[in-house]
């Protein structure tokens, strides 16, 4: 106890996220690589295949993953992949 | 030295003897209570009570020789012969009769004794210290800064965070799992923070703790049952000895409010997600609608009566061990079947009901709990576990056709590739587990069903409770 009243202890983990810093938005995607990462869901493979159309229309080049299942973050090894074979992400859930 | 209180009867009776002894002896006589007390000799008040705590007095009168700085021998209450061995002055209290048991000390009275132990103890708690402003209401202050599930939590002072630590031999340091979905490492300090703001007393700890670790495994998919969509949430089902120990509820209601040991072990999980892992509704949490048993859903099964056995025990533990299991489920749902008196009729029910569970065309995607009351168990007559499953599992299987996607009209369903598999179950092995709980009156099972079982979501974890 203080002079001024109760002292509680903290719940929370005291410790924050790591948060970086977003890319400059490219001006075109052009000749770009962009990933479409699949999480999952049923039907988000008919989703993305409308996407990825899209965006081969407009100059990029599409890459495709695939998560091994819609309720765990994507394996590390795979975000790295994702991170060393594109230039853009969208980051996106549809549900 | 002697100790004091002049509340104590012992005390006041042995006032002339310290008289007898001040004359005989070096001697130092601390008071808790009245300073003044005793008037034969010049006491010393121990105002905050910090001889007292330092000399781990528990008794009043203790006296305590001391050589050379250093206690070399001491008794307590009165007791003639002993007072004499201990002071080394003989024919003490003449009058007084040979014996008189002492009273407790003031500072083990159990409204001091944690504050005590913060404020002498050296602190063991390495979390951030909040002053709460004067003008502050706490509880006012635990819902703004969000640590709270809606109803209002216990505010977790040094004192009561002590006191929760008394029941577990764990250090406080200890790290007892790794909590999505921020996944820092938790440690017995801020469980033990969480389960005081949930209401827990200290003898839940060791639940909470074993239901922590057992939701921050791999296998039990914290982090996805957090995010998913579905009204879903851990499921903590408790069985052996230690459910009764605690007073925990298997009868009547065993679902419902009213248990303390019941409602707070669960809640204090989900405040450990919400507070420590960073779990919050409209963040991480995107569940559409939620549900009830988000807020706490953790119950004990009456393993005494049950004629199947325990769930835990379905899990391998042996029976008579504290155990618990983690299930990723939803609020439970009631199966009505007031006329089934043979296995076959009921089994059917139970069937057709749970075969409803989250879509009667989607199987063995989602596992379920089976909650049979008593009055229902009995109709099964003293089958075992397994062939309770297997009657009611011949009763949930569908021709693939009847399943797939825009059979009977309904786009929902299964596959198409399954339309020419002429069983398909509604459940995995092992993915309709039975558990016996519930009041004595009520032809009544509940169905708690299951979130995406497995490897591709959330697979039951039984643990044994460390203690």
């Amino acid at each position: 106890m203080t002079a001024s009243g109760t002292v509680i202890l903290d719940p929370t983990s005291e410790q924050h996220r790591a948060e970086r810093e977003l890319r400059a938005r490219p001006r075109s995607i052009d000749g770009l690589t962009i990933g479409l990462l699949d999480i999952s869901k049923p039907r988000g493979d008919v989703f993305l295949d409308r996407i990825e159309q899209r965006l081969v229309e407009h100059g990029a080049k599409v890459n495709r993953y695939k998560k091994p299942t819609f309720t765990k973050p994507a394996p590390v090894d795979l975000r790295h992949k994702i991170a060393t074979e594109c230039h853009v992400v969208i980051e996106a859930l549809a549900d | 030295m002697v100790v004091v209180k002049q509340e104590c009867e012992t005390c006041r009776m042995v006032v002339d003897v310290l008289a007898q002894l001040a004359e005989a002896t070096a001697l130092t006589v601390y008071t808790q209570d009245d300073p003044a007390f005793p008037p034969t000799v010049t006491p010393i008040h121990d105002h905050d009570l910090a001889v007292s705590w330092h000399h781990d007095i528990e008794t009043v009168p203790t006296v305590i020789r001391v050589a050379d700085g250093v206690e070399v021998d001491r008794t307590v209450g009165w007791v003639r012969d002993q007072w004499e061995r201990v002071t080394g002055v003989g024919a003490l209290g003449p009058d007084l009769p040979p014996f008189r048991p002492g009273c407790g000390s003031m500072s083990v009275d159990p409204d001091r004794v944690d504050a005590l132990n913060v404020a002498f103890g050296g602190s063991v708690f390495s979390s951030r210290r909040i002053d709460v402003a004067a003008a502050e209401d706490d509880i006012e202050m635990m819902f703004t800064r969000g640590w709270t599930d809606g109803l209002p939590v216990v505010p977790p002072t040094e004192e009561r965070v002590m006191r929760m630590l008394t029941g577990t031999t764990r250090a406080p340091a200890d790290v007892v799992a790794t909590v999505p979905p921020d996944l820092f490492d938790i440690t017995v300090e801020k469980v033990a923070i969480a389960a005081v703001m949930a209401g827990c007393l200290p003898e839940y700890l060791p639940w909470v703790l074993t239901a922590v670790e057992a939701a921050c495994t791999d296998e039990f998919n914290a982090h996805g049952l957090l995010a998913t969509t579905m009204p879903v949430g851990p499921v903590i089902v408790c069985s052996g000895p230690g459910t009764r120990a605690i007073g925990m509820n298997s009868g009547g209601n065993a679902l419902g409010q009213g248990n303390r040991a019941n409602a707070t072990i669960g809640r204090a999980l989900q405040l450990v997600i919400r507070n420590f892992g960073g779990g919050r509704p409209g963040e991480v949490d995107r569940a559409t609608h939620g549900g009830p048993g988000k807020f706490t859903f953790c119950f004990a099964e009456n393993d005494v009566e049950s004629p199947y056995g325990t769930l835990a025990g379905e899990h391998g533990i042996a029976a008579g061990t504290d155990a618990l299991t983690l299930f990723a489920g939803e609020g439970p749902r009631c199966v009505v079947d007031q006329l089934s008196r043979t296995p076959d009729s009921l089994a059917r029910s139970l069937a057709a009901c749970l075969q409803a569970m989250h879509h009667p065309k989607l199987v063995l995607g989602f596992d379920a709990i089976l909650v049979m009351g008593p009055e229902h168990a009995r109709v099964f007559d003293g089958m075992a576990r397994d062939e309770i499953v297997a009657a009611i599992g011949a009763h949930l299987v569908r021709r693939g056709a009847e399943l797939i996607r825009g059979a009977d009209g309904i786009a929902e369903g299964i596959p198409e590739g399954f339309a020419d598999v002429p069983e398909v179950p509604k459940f995995r092995p092992g993915g309709l587990m039975l558990t016996y709980a519930g009041g004595g009156a009520g032809l009544f099972s509940e169905i708690i069903g299951g979130w995406a079982n497995g490897a591709i979501g959330s697979a039951p974890v039984t643990r044994a409770v460390a203690y």
